[in-house]
């Protein structure tokens, strides 16, 4: 692979993006939108045709230095490129969305002011991501890993003058810093024991260090690479939101709906799925760190999908529903089947990049209107969303031959499979999932796009649809959520796509087990037909239209009946509550204690100005002796002589 | 060739005559003053450039050499030299000087010349603590810097400005002074002053603690490490904007460098036995100051907060070689955690002198530094509001910005010390971009604030030029360390092979 070509591809986003960033005002909206638009569609051009060339031109990864970022103490650390098929898939898929959400932002964006940076953040942020999956390094990825998380932190609070939009992006990027913490060890951890922040050396030093330990709490040995693994799950689940560092992403929604398709939903929340995938050579090695990733996926795929169900905020629905997703992956993670997790992104990033450019659609219709208590009916007034959306809607339940299906039908396969610690807990999460997306799912589709019209007269009045722009992209997502799947299976999962990109030991191979009884995407949708994740979602559906559309009433009573659940669920089982009351304000507390008591009264006042003054004070108990009267000096003289006389008399 | 051989010299006293020069024009002539010192500073700025072109990488021996007698009766002489610890401080003080120059440009209306000259003075200075390989040069270097430094404080002050600077003043002449027994005591012994000789002088574990104490007195003071510290936030309030960027870009700088030049190499036995006190203080900077720094609502005293634990690193990423061997049995990571704390020591220069010059860009318009009284900056002035973001996340530790360098390499060494330091060493990536963000938020996001905010305008050539200069500097330190890095090595890799070998005299 000619590497001035990889090269171009994460460069000629962040061109356009430095240009529509510093002469935004000066190259105008159509130039700014014009030229980011263009440096994404050669990047994803390109893209495409690294990911054929090794597809079918049978070119070998890439892997090299760009160039030298720092050598120290025999450790060299550069920027480079590791391009094999797991990146290349997704440098298709990041530079694929993010070409959707550029050309749906010239419609969506059409009356903001800050049109020009918003495209030069979206570009920059294609530029990070881009780095980010293109890494051949621990640095690097680090790197891309931080600069997506500030494009998100500048996007989430794009709407500036809002308060609830920098509230929102000042907590998501310090709970990513959390995460970042941990990650942050994890690398050191990798280099300490490694010797190396390349992936390739790193990896290869993996099963040498299987047996080594470190000592963290009173002599008792800790397996080196469980913590290693366990530290950088922590920056997943900081990035990849999963509980308890999830409380971010609903907030994020406060950004405009494009970002919240392209980094909220299919890119930048994936990262950290990408990232443990990538690592595969060091977490097979730690069944433990996996059980800790299996338990913690499995609880946010459930738990997030609940609190989609109480949800009447358009947005914050998928929001939750891409929580719940991504709990879904990691599940993935945690069993070994590193492939299926990929395979779930892919169809994921797809069909809810469509979702959120969906309820986009529907915000800007409804002029802003982003509560679905006041939509409804918007099946006849917006068809070519409403098709798209059902689209989307029916490969997130998993609906057979739609692209979600495959990816969650093997997914729940591998969980079942597996013998890791967890995976019970983890099987009934992931089945119980099912049911809740569909619940969640539909009830959303149900109440916009079905029932009576439920906007007022007014909204009615200045509803229109958007125009084409906005709807190309909906379509041009909407084939891949129906077809990437049914096409991709065979090689993805059970073919040797991947190649040496994953690495699985053998006794964890849970893909390799279903592969033997893999005859086509056919026979597997079909067979699908009468299990029970297609049973339970038929019910989902079925609830949501019978409790939303049907028969509210009984929907009431449900909620009634369950008060104290519904209460738990609105407080979103009262995370940010806590984060808010005891982290948050004890973190202030803490550090106002510190200052008042610890720098201003204890070193300033006792120690520094204390000191000063009592030699203040000692010096004002002689200045009373030095009066400078001569009398004085006298009798002080003449008092000491006859002490001193008195003593020596007395003594003798 | 001329040029070359006293090029140390020229540098330290160019400034100096530069300064005098501004002084002799007088406050009459303030215009040509301010030319006659920013053309001062650059030059002496372009002049310093030569230090690192010519600068050879592959030796850890002095460079630039100059040798002169002085005070024959002592043995003292006037000796210069640079290696790749010195080199890049004094780059960074000859660059640093010319944004403080800029930056006092129209805002000083009080007597200028003097303040454009002290400050010229202050760079000589300065440069000369850092060219010094003399011991007793090096503490006239040391203790005369504090004169221009006191008045610049005092004079260009604000309404606290006595108290803080006599808490200056006297926090730094205290320990100092303890370093000078210290000398003192060395001379008796070995008869000479020079660094090179001080560092080969055979000591007893006992005389090395009493020395090693008297150093971390004087550089403790200076960084400033927990818990004398105090005095930074003071004089931090009270001094005018430029004083403000070179106390922290520069001066904090010094104490880091002693630690080097002096406690380390001088005291390596000393230093093995009493880790522990360096390493604990330099934790405590990091996590207890961050707190501290989230309660502050003085822009100015936040900054200097920050600074006092981003200077946790330098001393952390110094003093963690001897536990590196201690428990890998290799020194692998002990030159790392050295490079890292000077480049944090560079990095931290660039970055907080650009948070005080946003300060002072902000203080310039309201004549305030509370917090409370800004809000929705970015609505009336975008341009500063990018740079503020800019250099917020720069302070933070950003990947691609130089603040991630210094951090990232002492966190990485630490962790072969102990995975606790490291631990304790990365709580700064969640405090620090806590207390960061937060100002950033308060002050540059938001609606307007109230009225006042509304009035203010963006910045105007002369601050863009500044604040472009520093950012790029911060990105392109951030992109491309290798350059800074590679100069260090030699001379980071002696200093580790010194350290490692006692010098207890032996029988």
């Amino acid at each position: 692979m000619n590497p001035s070509l990889l090269l171009a591809i994460p460069l000629l986003p962040l061109l356009a993006a430095v240009i529509a960033g510093l002469f935004g005002k000066l190259i105008g909206r159509a130039m700014a939108a014009g030229l980011t638009i263009l440096g994404v569609a050669a990047s994803c051009f390109l893209a495409c045709t690294v990911l054929r060339d090794l597809l079918i031109g049978g070119v070998e990864p890439f892997n090299g230095t760009v160039y030298q970022w720092l050598a120290t103490d025999g450790v060299t650390l550069q920027v480079g490129f590791l391009v094999d098929k797991l990146t290349a898939l997704m440098m298709v898929v990041v530079t694929f969305v993010s070409l959707c959400v550029h050309v749906y932002t010239i419609g969506y964006m059409h009356d903001d002011a800050g049109f020009q940076r918003f495209f030069s953040y979206i570009s920059l942020f294609t530029f990070s991501m881009l780095m980010l999956v293109m890494a051949n390094n621990f640095m690097q990825l680090f790197f891309g890993w931080e600069a997506v998380g500030v494009v998100s932190y500048l996007l989430i609070g794009f709407w500036y003058t809002r308060p609830s939009a920098i509230f929102a992006n000042l907590k998501a990027f310090l709970v990513n810093r959390v995460g970042d913490f941990g990650f942050l060890l994890g690398i050191a951890g990798v280099l300490y024991f490694t010797g190396s922040l390349n992936y390739d050396a790193a990896f290869a030093a993996a099963p040498s260090i299987a047996g080594k330990t470190i000592t963290l709490f009173g002599g008792h040995p800790w397996s080196a690479m469980t913590v290693i693994c366990i530290c950088l799950f922590i920056g997943a689940m900081g990035k990849s939101a999963q509980v308890p560092l999830h409380v971010w992403l609903p907030d994020s929604m406060e950004g405009p709906t494009p970002i919240s398709a392209l980094i909220h939903a299919a890119t930048m929340v994936t990262a950290g799925i990408f990232m443990v995938a990538r690592m595969s050579p060091l977490f097979e090695y730690s069944d433990t760190a996996l059980s800790f990733v299996l338990v913690i996926g499995a609880t946010t795929a459930l738990f997030m999908g609940f609190l989609g169900i109480v949800n009447n905020d358009i947005k914050r629905v998928v929001a939750y529903s891409t929580l719940s997703q991504l709990g879904y992956m990691t599940v993935a993670l945690g069993v070994s089947a590193y492939k299926v997790a990929i395979f779930h992104l892919m169809t994921h990033a797809f069909f809810k990049a469509l979702l959120f450019l969906a309820a986009g659609a529907v915000i800007v219709a409804m002029h802003h209107e982003q509560d679905m208590r006041k939509m409804g009916g918007l099946r006849k007034r917006m068809p070519v969303t409403y098709w798209t959306s059902l689209i989307g809607a029916l490969a997130l339940i998993g609906t057979p031959f739609f692209s979600g299906f495959y990816s969650k039908d093997a997914l729940i396969e591998a969980v079942g499979e597996s013998h890791r610690a967890g995976a019970g807990y983890a099987y009934f999460c992931v089945m119980a999932g099912v049911f809740v997306t569909a619940l969640y799912t539909f009830r959303q589709i149900f109440m916009v796009f079905f029932g009576k019209e439920r906007m007022d007269h007014h909204a009615a009045e200045h509803f229109h649809d958007v125009g084409w722009n906005m709807k190309a992209p909906l379509v041009a997502l909407a084939i891949p959520s129906l077809l990437i799947g049914y096409l991709t299976i065979g090689p993805l999962l059970f073919g040797d796509y991947f190649g040496g990109a994953i690495f699985v030991r053998e006794s964890n191979d849970v893909v390799g087990e279903m592969g033997a009884e893999f005859s086509g995407p056919v026979a597997f949708a079909l067979h699908a037909l009468t299990s029970l994740p297609f049973a339970l979602a038929s019910l989902g559906v079925i609830s949501a239209w019978y409790l939303f559309l049907q028969n509210p009433a009984a929907a009431d009573r449900i909620a009634g009946v369950l008060a104290p659940v519904r209460r738990v669920l609105d407080n979103k089982y009262y995370f940010d509550w806590f984060n808010e009351n005891v982290i948050a304000r004890c973190s202030r507390l803490l550090g106002g204690a510190l200052w008042r008591g610890g720098d201003r009264a204890l070193i300033d006042g006792i120690l520094v100005d204390g000191s000063a003054k009592s030699v203040g004070r000692a010096a004002l108990l002689v200045r009373v002796v030095q009066s400078g009267y001569l009398y004085s000096y006298a009798f002080w003289m003449i008092t000491g002589l006859v002490i001193l006389v008195g003593l020596f008399l007395y003594r003798l | 060739m001329m040029l070359n051989q006293h090029l140390l010299s020229i540098l330290i006293w160019l400034p100096v005559i530069g300064g005098a020069l501004v002084l002799l024009l007088g406050d009459q002539r303030a215009p040509m003053a301010r030319w006659v010192a920013l053309l001062t500073a650059v030059a002496t700025f372009v002049l310093s450039i030569p230090l690192y072109t010519g600068f050879d990488p592959g030796t850890p021996a002095m460079q630039f050499v100059e040798r002169m007698p002085w005070i024959a009766s002592l043995n003292a002489e006037y000796l210069l030299g640079v290696d790749g610890i010195s080199m890049p401080l004094i780059l960074l003080t000859t660059f640093m000087t010319i944004p403080v120059v800029i930056a006092g440009w129209t805002v000083i209306e009080k007597r200028p010349a003097q303040y454009f000259a002290a400050f010229l003075i202050l760079e000589g200075l300065m440069v000369g603590v850092f060219a010094a390989m003399d011991a007793l040069l090096f503490y006239f270097f040391w203790e005369a810097m504090l004169i221009p430094m006191f008045i610049i404080i005092g004079v260009w002050g604000g309404p606290r400005r006595v108290y803080a600077t006599l808490k200056f003043f006297l926090y730094t002449f205290l320990g100092s002074v303890f370093m000078l027994v210290a000398l003192i005591y060395m001379h008796l012994k070995s008869g000479e002053y020079s660094v090179a000789g001080l560092q080969a002088l055979p000591l007893t574990l006992v005389e090395q603690r009493w020395i090693f104490l008297a150093f971390l007195l004087a550089f403790a003071v200076k960084v400033p490490m927990w818990p004398v510290h105090t005095w930074l936030p003071d004089a931090h309030v009270e001094a005018p904007t430029g004083g403000s960027v070179i106390l922290a870009a520069i001066m904090l700088k010094m104490g880091g460098y002693g630690f080097l030049r002096f406690s380390l190499p001088i005291t390596p036995d000393a230093s093995r036995e009493l880790d522990w006190l360096v390493i604990g203080l330099s934790l405590i900077a990091v996590v207890y100051i961050g707190f501290v720094a989230l309660a502050q609502t003085d822009m100015k005293k936040l900054i200097a907060y920050s600074s006092i634990a981003h200077m946790g690193f330098v001393t952390l990423g110094s003093f963690i070689a001897f536990d590196i061997q201690a428990g890998t049995g290799t020194l692998s990571g002990a030159v790392m955690g050295l490079s890292g704390a000077m480049m944090q020591m560079i990095s931290h220069g660039l970055i907080s002198g650009a948070l005080f010059l946003c300060i002072g860009v902000l203080y310039d318009r309201l004549h305030s530094r509370e917090i409370g009284d800004y809000g929705g900056v970015v609505n009336v002035m975008p341009k500063f509001a990018a740079f503020m973001v800019f250099f917020g996340m720069a302070n933070s530790g950003l990947p691609g910005t130089s603040g991630f360098v210094g951090e990232f390499m002492v966190i990485l060494a630490s962790f072969k010390a102990s995975f606790w330091y490291a631990f304790f060493a990365s709580v700064t990536l969640i405090l620090g971009a806590a207390y960061t963000l937060w100002l950033v938020k308060r002050v540059v996001f938001g609606p307007i604030g109230n009225d006042h905010v509304a009035t203010m305008e963006d910045v105007n050539g002369r601050e863009f030029l500044l604040l472009g200069v520093l950012a790029a500097a911060v990105l392109l330190l951030g992109l491309w360390p290798a350059p800074v890095t590679h100069v260090m090595e030699s001379s980071v890799k002696h200093l580790v092979e010194q350290i490692v070998v006692s010098k207890i005299p032996v029988g």
